[in-house]
């Protein structure tokens, strides 16, 4: 059996499939989704800010908006958190705008996705730009840097379900 | 890397629970192709049971490989399931057909996820072995060449 040349043939013919595939990948989204790193740096809050602020006076709580997927919304959730839409996708946005239009644009608003690793993270990038772009100016992102699991609900963070 | 285990302690229940050692949760879904599936029918296979989703990266880096093992180590009895965690199907679709996927592939949802310990962080991969017990999880961005190693283990029946 040629075990090695099996894995690394296939690696490779893989990773080249997926390169020539990635930037049209998914079908449904008008533009490749903007990056995680394009957010502002001053604007991303950590999972352990957010959390003492779940914990200190609900006046101070900000809005939480999930931007990911509604299937991990569903499994676990932070509490309080609202389903937003996808902000990878064209439907998503529109949701998520439809959701805050009629709110002040200095309201405290946190989102966060926590799909993937940060850096890969399809749906953050968008949903800040969104923001910004209809004047926004309270908005954190809540930086997960591998998952949703490891950066909060195994912490022993707050979840709902 | 390994998927960890941790339980919440803020009153409600947090964390993944791992399912390592345990009876992988049964299922009964269609695939894609309007096939019924189960892991019940899958007892005496070794399976690869990977929840991946179209806008994860990660996932469509691994999927041709498994692919590619299905096909390779398929007659040594490997069977690879594909559970997405998309919201809507016709993305599903596309992305099976641009990257070639073969195995079977189902719709997930959240009570899915749940019964697998929350699957919080995609690619998710389990290796079931031909009993039907969880053997290896993979979390994040793994290293193939470790998911492989562990398959063959199994196949090999150590």
């Amino acid at each position: 059996m040629k075990m090695t040349s099996v894995a690394t043939t296939g690696i490779i013919a893989a990773l080249a499939f997926l390169m020539m595939q990635l930037p049209s990948r998914a079908g449904s989204q008008s533009a490749p989704p903007l990056a995680a790193t394009t957010i502002p740096t001053a604007q991303l809050m950590q999972p352990e800010e957010l959390k003492l602020l779940l914990n200190g006076a609900a006046a101070n709580r900000p809005l939480i908006l999930q931007v990911g997927s509604r299937i991990m919304y569903d499994q676990s959730h932070i509490p309080g958190s609202e389903f937003a839409g996808p902000g990878s996708r064209d439907e998503g946005l529109s949701l998520l705008r439809g959701r805050v239009k009629t709110l002040t644009r200095g309201g405290f608003i946190v989102l966060y996705c926590g799909c993937c690793p940060w850096n890969r993270c399809p749906n953050v990038g968008g949903a800040y730009r969104t923001f910004h772009d209809m004047g926004f100016t309270n908005v954190k992102v809540l930086y997960i840097a591998d998952n949703f699991g490891t950066d909060w609900a195994n912490k022993g963070y707050p979840v709902a379900h | 890397m390994l998927l960890s285990a941790a339980i919440g302690a803020n009153g409600q229940t947090g964390g993944t629970q791992s399912l390592l050692n345990h009876t992988a949760p049964e299922f009964v879904r269609r695939d894609l192709a309007g096939r019924s599936m189960s892991l019940a029918r899958l007892k005496g296979k070794i399976v690869l049971l990977n929840f991946w989703a179209t806008w994860c990266a990660p996932c469509q880096i691994e999927m041709p490989m498994f692919a590619c093992w299905q096909r390779h180590y398929g007659p040594q009895g490997l069977a690879v399931v594909g559970i997405s965690m998309d919201d809507d199907v016709a993305p599903v679709r596309t992305v099976m057909r641009k990257l070639r996927i073969d195995y079977p592939v189902a719709m997930g949802d959240a009570a899915l996820g749940r019964r697998y310990g929350d699957v919080l962080a995609l690619p998710s991969t389990l290796l079931i072995d031909r009993n039907g017990i969880v053997r290896a999880e993979f979390e994040g961005e793994a290293d193939l060449s470790k998911i492989e190693a562990a398959l063959k283990n199994l196949l090999a029946g150590r």
